[in-house]
């Protein structure tokens, strides 16, 4: 199993913790964990890094998670790489907002590790 | 749980307190590994030297609030986080996150809702010594629970 690289976008330091350890308990080898506080930022990291996985948000100020998904494309980086997003906003316009946007999975708060692990684990392919 | 939210039902948010309770048990037992169930709220007041609170706009309007006191607010940051929990930024992060919790899983398990209701980043206050005035002029729901046998109290005012 390769470990990868993750980018936690998220504007609660705290949730950013509990999404790294859900990760890590649904058994995903992290070879590297990036964090960001908005989309904006994580635009940024996105610019000077590579990665192979990348959980988001939606509500957060600055960038909210579905621009920042919208934007993706316009770093040479992130394009290819998976995005999940983990969010309170689990209404069925939302999902598809972020399906369409480009997301690959979505995960409502509050989750379990197994919920990650099911829906992580399809999006990184032959990376696991 | 899902519970409509036509205007018949919304006239009878009564209906409402249990889902919100429910939205309550699952994000502590879910993501503070903890079960907790609703006590009574005449005998048990939360402190509030903790209080997050979280506004919904749209097709439903109102404030929620989790209030509880300084050492509860930091036991259940370590409950989310383990012990490496240290500032008061953490603590307040913290509760701030169960707030936003709680009011997504209210709103997602009432059907009608679809996209139409939003909900603002949350806002924490320190202290007690405040006096909490809402717009808010319909409902109010209020769920206490004893997390680690002291009081967490959750309130939605609603718009009416």
């Amino acid at each position: 199993m390769d470990k990868i690289r993750a980018l936690i976008v998220d504007d609660s330091s705290v949730m950013r913790k509990i999404v790294e350890r859900s990760l890590r308990q649904a058994g995903i080898e992290l070879e590297r964990v990036m964090e960001a506080g908005n989309g904006a930022e994580a635009l940024g990291v996105l610019r000077e890094n590579r990665v192979d996985l990348i959980l988001c948000d939606i509500n957060m100020p600055v960038m909210d998670g579905l621009e920042f998904v919208r934007q993706m494309g316009t770093v040479e980086n992130a394009k290819g790489v998976p995005v999940v997003m983990i969010t309170t906003e689990g209404s069925e316009s939302h999902v598809v907002q972020a399906l369409s946007s480009g997301a690959r999975g979505y995960i409502r708060k509050p989750f379990t590790p197994d919920q990650v692990k099911e829906h992580v684990v399809p999006v990184l392919g032959k990376k696991l | 749980m899902k519970v409509d939210t036509s205007s018949s039902a919304r006239s009878q948010q009564e209906n409402w307190q249990p889902v919100l309770e429910l939205a309550v048990e699952e994000v502590f037992e879910i993501m503070l590994g903890c079960r907790v169930a609703p006590a009574s709220r005449s005998e048990h007041k939360a402190s509030g030297e903790f209080t997050a609170m979280i506004g919904l706009a749209g097709s439903l309007c109102g404030v929620l609030t989790v209030c509880c006191g300084a050492q509860t607010a930091k036991q259940l940051a370590k409950c989310m986080l383990g012990d490496i929990v240290t500032s008061e930024d953490q603590v307040a992060d913290a509760l701030g996150e169960i707030c936003n919790m709680v009011a997504g899983n209210f709103k997602n398990k009432l059907t009608g809702m679809d996209g139409r209701c939003m909900l603002s980043v949350p806002t924490i206050i320190r202290g007690g010594e405040y006096e909490f005035h809402s717009l808010a002029d319909g409902e109010t729901l209020e769920v206490c629970v004893l997390f680690e046998g002291a009081p967490v109290a959750v309130r939605l005012e609603l718009h009416s």
